[in-house]
């Protein structure tokens, strides 16, 4: 059995992710924040160390303006939804995932009704998915607001440039948005170097965390005032007050938290950061451009992206002449143990720019428990599909 | 520590989970305790120390950042 599934949900997790979640069920189990027991306080320090790991991982300088929240997918709600207004003009990429394209086109303006609504500019990128910063540039309008980036395509794998970008929009005055789905854990992210305003991460990918867990960095240069919460409800502060808290990350993160689910992610997070994300990203580098150099070499086979592992992620995507990929799926999956992802990939707008909307492709994501072994069996796998193809 | 104590009160458990670590770095005894009625209505906690501690401990959170709400004793 090989596990080619890393870029929806990576699998296996490091032993110490379940550990810790079971340490928190059987051995602490409190609601973090909401009292002041022996146990509340053990609960309430094991989410505030995640807290503080996830913030060395991005060097966040105050790691209370990170929030936690169910996935990237409300991380970047909160980032959209709750900062933009109507008339803001907002500026993203033809690499997006739904996670970002739906809420915006959700906020659009519609064009029949005027300009009641948010501006949006989607800027092209290249058939191999790249994304040229001075198109991003041009974009750029007088009430433009924010830029929203993909920061490496979960298509493709090909990353953008969010530096180069990040520098544009501090000088237009701009807010900078990356949606790191793909990328914490194992690509480096560094927001104040890039320079990232607000970043959404998700906890189950390659932060190793379990499902249900995820959070956004809110950056100084992010108005708290102007930013409203998802969600209204107790915080374990102010509750004097019938009003909603004005402060990170309380204003945020209403209700009982995931705080089994945060348990886990603290343990993943501290994997990746004695492991390294660069020693992480090596070996991913290697297993990836030893898979695209194999799948390229197949006859009938179309490897799309970059085609060099130093400029994306361990995400390959790849069609099969004369195979839909829906079938290439069934048969890796029953013929060869190969467990992948097949079709659209929840990211139409990627799929338009690599060239393979409708249809969409077959796509290996890789993880760091993955060996040179499997891929080289994995590539046989296709080989034998593609000769049965042709 | 109990006689003698005093409580930091800050915005938030986040705060004060914070100001845990500083202290314990610093290596000032301290307690998270529930916030005293009498000094807040808040459902949440604060940090306990000795009166003795209450200079060098303000000092030691106000270099890590950690905001202050009130410092009274108990």
């Amino acid at each position: 059995m090989i596990y080619f599934d890393n870029a929806a949900t990576t699998w296996p997790k490091p032993p110490a992710v379940s550990e810790a979640m079971v340490h928190f069920l059987e051995g602490v189990g409190a609601n973090p924040g909401r009292a002041a027991h022996r146990r509340a306080v053990m609960s309430g320090r094991i989410v505030y160390n995640t807290r503080e790991a996830v913030g060395e991982l991005f060097n966040v300088p105050d790691p209370l303006r990170i929030v936690f929240g169910a996935n990237v997918t409300e991380a970047l709600n909160l980032a959209l939804r709750g900062y933009l207004r109507p008339g803001d003009h907002v500026i993203t990429s033809g690499m997006e995932h739904n996670a970002v394209m739906r809420p915006l086109r959700g906020m659009e303006c519609p064009p029949a009704h005027g300009s009641d609504g948010v501006e949006l500019s989607v800027v092209p990128c290249s058939p191999e998915g790249f994304l040229d910063p001075a198109d991003v540039e041009a974009a750029i309008r007088p009430n433009t607001v924010m830029v929203v980036l993909n920061h490496a395509s979960n298509v493709v794998g090909t990353l953008l440039p969010v530096a180069d970008v990040g520098h544009i929009a501090r000088e237009h005055g701009l807010l900078l948005l990356v949606d790191g789905a793909q990328t914490g854990g194992a690509y480096p992210i560094d927001v104040q170097a890039d320079p990232i305003d607000l970043l959404g991460f998700t906890g189950h990918k390659s932060l190793h965390g379990p499902m249900g867990t995820g959070g956004l960095f809110i950056g100084e240069r992010v108005d708290v005032e102007r930013l409203q919460p998802l969600i209204r409800g107790g915080t374990g502060s102010n509750s004097e007050l019938e009003e909603q808290p004005g402060f990170l990350p309380d204003m945020c993160e209403s209700g009982t938290p995931n705080a089994v689910g945060l348990a886990g992610l603290g343990a993943g997070v501290r994997w990746v950061l004695e492991r390294g994300v660069e020693q992480i990203r090596a070996h991913e580098i290697e297993i990836t451009q030893r898979l695209i150099d194999g799948l390229r070499g197949i006859g009938g086979v179309t490897v799309y992206g970059g085609l060099d592992a130093t400029r994306q992620t361990a995400t390959v995507s790849f069609n099969i002449a004369g195979m839909p990929p829906s079938e290439a799926g069934l048969r890796l999956d029953e013929e060869h143990g190969i467990m992948c992802r097949v079709g659209l990939h929840c990211a139409p707008a990627a799929h338009k720019t690599i060239g393979t909307f409708p249809d969409g492709t077959v796509r290996f994501g890789l993880s760091p428990f993955n060996t040179l072994a499997e891929v080289t069996e994995a590539v046989g796998a296709v080989r034998q599909l593609a000769g049965e193809a042709y | 520590m109990g006689e003698g104590d005093a409580v930091i009160l800050v915005y938030s458990t986040s705060y004060a989970l914070r100001a845990e670590k500083v202290l314990g770095n610093a290596g000032t005894d301290c307690k998270l305790i529930p916030v005293p009625r009498h000094l807040s209505s808040d459902c949440g906690v604060c940090v306990r120390i000795a009166r003795a501690d209450r200079k060098t401990a303000t000092e030691a959170l106000h270099q890590a950042g950690v905001e202050i709400e009130g410092v009274h004793d108990i």
